[in-house]
């Protein structure tokens, strides 16, 4: 499978997560978004911006409850709760903003 | 002859082996989980000083970063290659002997 | 994903016996340690032998191109796993110390590590 974006043929799996990580550009999101009809805005992309970070330094896509956590500590507990990352990513913060942000599916989640 | 040993020694005795076999001028290189043979303050330092009068070590810079090991942590004499080292070593010797 | 509502916990201990990059075991192990994280049990992990090796901090592996999953022992106490024995002989045997190790571990001699697998009730082996 692949997707289009810029003129550029990106290969994605089954599930629409980029076979390769090192494929990923802000585009590329903006894109995965658009096909769920979401428009990324600074908050998504706070998130976003947060787990490719996480991916960087630990080589894992953190599980909701984790991610959860994470988020609380380093941007602050109105922002560390699943109402407020169900409401950005409504998929699941987990599944949904690894996918936009280029990581695999989440260790964990099936 | 080149011998390469890609077996951790505390798992396999695929050093040993390999020495009793190795001949004068040979070489042996560690490659993979075999780095480890090398390493400073293991029963297997010994083995390989018994043997550097006859035998030249060498092993594979890659591998040893990937374990978080540089030079530091070698055992003395050992001539650290990086994949170009590796094709030459083999390209220079007539014969390679693979211990796994 | 669903959590487990039994509500029955155990002690869950990985044993971790080789070294991380020849082989897949290490990678598997610490995979399966993050998906069971969920299930909220006792979890603890115990490296001995080869398994230590897994932990050794400065790992590099754009030369090897794989995955350097060595640094997803610092996500461990973030999936709440927070109990990583390393056996001193082994760790000895290795010419390794403490000081050696990426990540907060306890050491214990096996004697001890031998009464915590006496406690423990469900054995993973890699």
């Amino acid at each position: 499978m692949a997707l289009e974006v810029n003129g550029r043929q990106i290969e994605v799996d089954e599930e629409g997560y980029l076979s390769n990580l090192n494929d990923w550009e802000k585009d590329i999101a903006t894109v995965m978004a658009k096909e769920d009809d979401i428009e990324l805005g600074d908050d998504h992309w706070e998130i976003i911006n947060f787990l490719r970070e996480y991916y960087e330094e630990y080589q894992i896509a953190p599980a909701v409850r984790v991610l959860t956590k994470a988020v609380g500590k380093k941007l602050g507990k109105e922002k560390g709760n699943s109402k407020y990352l169900y409401e950005l990513f409504p998929y699941g913060p987990g599944k949904q903003a690894c996918k936009f942000a280029g990581l695999p599916k989440p260790t964990g989640c099936v | 002859m080149l011998h390469t040993i890609n077996k951790s020694p505390f798992e396999k005795d695929s050093l040993t082996t390999c020495l009793r076999y190795a001949q004068k001028g040979a070489s042996i290189l560690f490659i993979e989980d075999a780095v480890y043979a090398c390493t400073k303050g293991t029963q297997f330092e010994k083995d390989i000083h018994d043997h550097q009068g006859d035998i030249k070590f060498y092993v594979l810079g890659p591998d040893l970063e990937a374990r978080g090991l540089d030079n530091s942590n070698l055992t003395t004499n050992i001539e650290i290659v990086d994949y170009k080292g590796f094709v030459k070593l083999v390209a220079d010797n007539e014969k390679t002997q693979n211990w796994l | 994903m669903e959590e487990q509502e039994s509500g029955i916990i155990k002690k869950f201990i990985y044993v971790n016996r080789k070294a991380p990059h020849g082989t897949i075991y290490a990678h598997e192990a610490l995979e399966v340690v993050l998906i069971a994280a969920a299930f909220e049990q006792d979890v603890a992990l115990a490296f001995i032998d080869d398994g230590v090796y897994q932990l050794k901090k400065g790992q590099n592996t754009d030369g090897i191109a794989t995955k350097n999953f060595s640094k997803t022992f610092g996500a461990l106490d973030m999936y709440d796993v927070e109990k990583l024995y390393v056996e001193k002989e082994s760790l000895e045997a290795r010419g390794l110390s403490e000081e050696d190790l990426s990540v907060d571990v306890e050491i214990l001699p096996a004697s001890d590590l031998k009464n915590l697998f006496n406690e423990s009730e469900v054995f993973f082996n890699f």
